[in-house]
């Protein structure tokens, strides 16, 4: 017998009692420390390294710790971790560019997971086409499999104009090519794939391509960053989840004319901040999605 | 028949050949220009005002990277390369304000590079 992960932390924290009973319920008994087949994964994302403006965010250099103490102290480890792009906040300066990024990844080193993957977003990589991320990080496009789950990580930043480009397009194709229709798929990216608010410059100018490619497989759910909130949308039958940033909060998708940050509210100090666990459910058909803030 | 006359027939008969053949050139009002001059992180100017339905014309530079200029409403968008004058002709065809935006990232102020088209 198997249980989800939130179910057997829930019976963790219950006791021996509470286990027992479950087990008399549901038939074989569940101890702590039994297996369990589904996982779950952390979002990071938008964590804006370098960045500036106590309006804003007058613990600038204190969030991104915060967060990754706050992985620290999950009661259980996540599988992975996985930093949806701006790790840095964008600068002229190429020495400058590499300094922050030094900076951020001496400070994620402190997570205690094994497992950390990185991809960029046009504040780390639009003004070099991602030549100082490489240097840090590694490739900005790249898939991974993880329990059954086939991840890709897509890169529409490294082009300013933000496009993912035939040349990737092609490799996404290709990979697309050796999974079979009924694939679990994860995409992660930086930007939506769809135009969320091309106005506000929410968009990728050929996502509209990888949606169409994607479209064939049962499976698809899509990750991203970029717009600093949670939104949840579907095209078709693919869901597509934005996460939170870790510098500062933007307004929901044209609600007022500029898409400025929200201002520090010291009553509520780091609201709209924060990070989230995606648990993978149903052998990875389903993403159950848990916010979770930064706190002082 | 005066000869006045025999000139509204003959552009007449002229304007059907052109739209059978597929242009409606002849009928169209000239574009009007519109210089438009795009510097990290600012347009000039930064607001627009048009006439719906008569066409517009930008004409537009830059005087440091490559920019783009986007009006999503109005579904058109051109890059702004350094050394050239970018042409980009549309016409409005609803009134309101919409916005024209950088959707090329060009540095720290990108997300803030916008203006505005006012259609009367």
């Amino acid at each position: 017998m198997t249980m989800d992960r939130r179910t057997f932390l829930q019976l963790a924290a219950l006791g021996g009692g509470a286990v027992f009973a479950s087990g008399l319920a549901g038939g074989a008994p569940m101890t702590p420390g039994a297996p369990y087949d589904d996982f779950y994964f952390v979002q990071l994302s938008d964590s804006h390294w370098g960045f500036n403006g106590p309006a804003v965010n007058p613990d600038a250099t204190g969030t991104l710790p915060k967060a990754v103490a706050a992985v620290n102290a999950l009661p259980e480890k996540p599988d992975f971790i996985m930093f949806t792009g701006d790790l840095t906040h964008t600068t002229d300066n190429p020495v400058e560019r590499r300094k922050r990024l030094a900076e951020f990844k001496e400070i994620v080193s402190k997570l205690d997971v094994k497992t950390v993957r990185f991809m960029p977003g046009e504040h780390d990589a639009s003004l070099d086409n991602g030549k100082a991320f490489i240097e840090f990080f590694g490739p900005t496009h790249y898939t991974f499999d993880h329990k059954g789950v086939h991840f890709i990580v897509l890169d529409n930043v490294s082009d300013p104009a933000a496009r993912i480009g035939d040349e990737q397009l092609a490799w996404l194709a290709g990979d697309l090519a050796k999974q079979p229709k009924d694939a679990k798929i994860v995409v992660f990216t930086h930007r939506p794939l769809f135009d969320l608010a091309p106005a506000w410059d929410w968009a990728t100018r050929d996502g509209d391509k990888a949606i169409e490619m994607l479209m064939p497989f049962q499976n698809v759910t899509v990750f991203y960053g970029h717009i600093h909130q949670e939104n949840h949308k579907v095209t078709g039958h693919i869901a597509h989840h934005s996460a939170k940033s870790l510098m500062f909060p933007l307004p929901a998708p044209m609600s007022q004319p500029k898409r400025e940050p929200i201002k520090w509210d010291a009553s509520q100090p780091y609201r709209g901040l924060g990070f989230r666990e995606v648990e993978a459910e149903d052998k990875g058909t389903k993403f159950d999605i848990k916010e979770l803030p930064v706190k002082a | 028949m005066d000869k006045g006359r025999r000139l509204v027939l003959a552009a007449g008969v002229a304007g059907v050949a052109a739209v059978a053949g597929g242009t409606l050139a002849f009928a169209q009002p000239k574009p009007r220009v519109v210089k438009i001059r795009a510097k990290r992180f600012t347009y000039t100017p930064s607001t627009v005002n048009l006439k719906k339905g008569q066409p517009v014309t930008f004409e537009m530079t830059t005087e440091d990277i490559v920019m783009g200029l986007n009006i999503p409403d109005f579904n058109v968008r051109s890059d702004i390369v350094p050394g050239k004058t970018m042409k980009m002709t549309f016409t409005p065809d609803k009134t309101g304000t919409f916005t024209f935006l950088c959707d090329i990232f060009c540095g720290e102020g990108h997300e803030t590079m916008s203006g505005t088209l006012v259609v009367t």
